[in-house]
């Protein structure tokens, strides 16, 4: 009767974390839904902050004092990668697609001779770069997101870019996050921030590509001039972008959570029912064994 | 030419506000104007103040905003703000509860000047606080 005990104990613990993996994906989804809704809600803003950029950057291209946030330091030997990956584990491929990605990006910096800096954002994130790339991981930011990406969290983290861009840190940044499709596809995406490059409308009905084609610019006035506003702006710029490359990587994050967990509790339905069968059988086996037995020792006597 | 302007007030977080109105006054770096249809191509830095939006010849709304950016097109109006509330909606209390973190951050901040921290940016993010936060009291007066 072992056999039937081990039996009943192992389909009790599957059962247990089926209950978990379906918890789990019940709040991943909860989650997925308050996080999507705010990574829609942010598009505008970052839209027309990237509109306005590329506005007054038009206007002092080609100048003399262009900040170097703009046009870049004119080198390109330090690059800065930005991994945006989650704390915790069990969600797929989330965190291994940036990670591989961020890796693919570095060994490539590395062979044209380039330093690469790598700053993380998220626990897993670290873990999975420390073996490769230990000497060059110079700060790992957690706990971003516990409660909904906020804004402030976001220019924390560009308030340090810029300070280490000021510093003459690093010649390029670029951020790495998963770029939210749907629940079950996420994809990683590099994004360069410094120096400012305009990313392609999505849907190229955008009126931002406009201008260009139709001829002379429209001239803007400026109060104050483009410079002092390209100083505030750029910053502002960069913690947008980072706020929307959080969320982006929150929203997969749960989309990615959910996908898993929701195969997981499948995996372990199905496990249950194998089981069951096993334990029924052997149960009817024993059953009869002991019948046999019983009639046979009757028949004896 | 349409006699209203269209006026958007957007957060990092989501669209606030995308209606169209008679005028918007906007606190502009270096004062505030006001935007009218047909207004030039402008684009300026907006400093803490109240937005007030125009409509049937008087103010019908006061907004709040702690600094941003404004970017004015003949038909619209976008104003680009990190922190908005409606006039209204802003308790005394913490306004004034504000002010006073901030002062404690900026003394603090002078503090630690000496020892490391010498670019000065906690000190600089502390007075542009204290002056959203007098801005936000002066709003409520």
């Amino acid at each position: 009767m072992a056999n039937l005990k081990d039996l009943k104990v192992r389909i009790n613990s599957v059962k247990s974390t089926q209950k978990i993996t379906s918890a789990m994906k019940m709040v991943a989804a909860a989650k997925l839904r308050r996080a999507q809704d705010g990574a829609e809600a942010a598009r505008p803003f970052a839209q027309r902050m990237e509109r306005m950029v590329a506005s007054v950057g038009e206007s002092v291209a080609g100048t003399e004092g262009a900040p170097a946030m703009l046009a870049g330091t004119g080198e390109d030997k330090t690059h800065l990668i930005v991994a945006c990956t989650a704390d915790r584990g069990l969600c797929g491929g989330f965190n291994g697609s940036v990670i591989r990605e961020v890796r693919t990006l570095a060994l490539a910096l590395k062979r044209d001779g380039k330093t690469v800096k790598i700053l993380c954002v998220g626990r897993k994130g670290r873990d999975g770069l420390k073996r490769d790339f230990a000497n060059d991981i110079i700060e790992t930011i957690e706990g971003i997101g516990r409660r909904g990406v906020e804004y402030g969290e976001s220019v924390e983290i560009a308030e340090k870019i810029s300070t280490m861009f000021d510093d003459d840190g690093f010649d390029v940044c670029s951020i790495v996050f998963n770029h939210f499709q749907s629940a079950m596809t996420q994809i990683p995406t590099t994004q360069q921030l410094i120096p400012f490059a305009a990313t392609e409308p999505e849907n190229g009905e955008d009126g931002e590509q406009k201008p260009i084609e139709t001829g002379p610019q429209p001239i803007f006035i400026f109060e104050p001039d483009e410079q002092d506003i390209l100083a505030e702006l750029l910053p502002r710029n960069i913690g947008i972008q980072v706020f929307q490359a959080l969320l982006e990587s929150a929203a997969s994050e749960h989309g990615a959570r959910m996908t898993s967990m929701e195969n997981a509790t499948r995996n372990a339905g199905e496990m249950i029912d194998k089981l069951t069968l096993t334990y029924n059988r052997t149960r009817q086996a024993a059953i009869t064994t002991e019948l046999v037995e019983i009639v046979s020792g009757a028949e004896a006597l | 030419m349409t006699d209203t302007v269209e006026f958007e007030l957007v957060s990092p977080q989501r669209l606030l506000k995308s209606e169209p109105v008679e005028m918007v006054v906007v606190p502009g770096a270096e004062g505030d104007f006001g935007v009218l249809p047909g207004h030039s191509l402008l684009i300026a830095t907006v400093r803490p103040g109240v937005i007030n939006i125009h409509r049937d010849g008087e103010v019908a709304e006061r907004i709040f905003v702690a600094g941003g950016f404004a970017e004015v097109s003949p038909e619209r109006c976008t104003v680009l703000a990190e922190e908005a509330v409606p006039v209204n909606d802003i308790d005394r209390g913490e306004a004034e509860r504000r002010l006073e973190d901030a002062k404690a951050a900026l003394a603090k901040a002078e503090e630690n000047k000496s020892e490391d921290d010498g670019d000065g940016t906690a000190m600089a993010g502390a007075e542009r606080e204290i002056k959203a936060a007098e801005a936000m009291l002066a709003a409520i007066q």
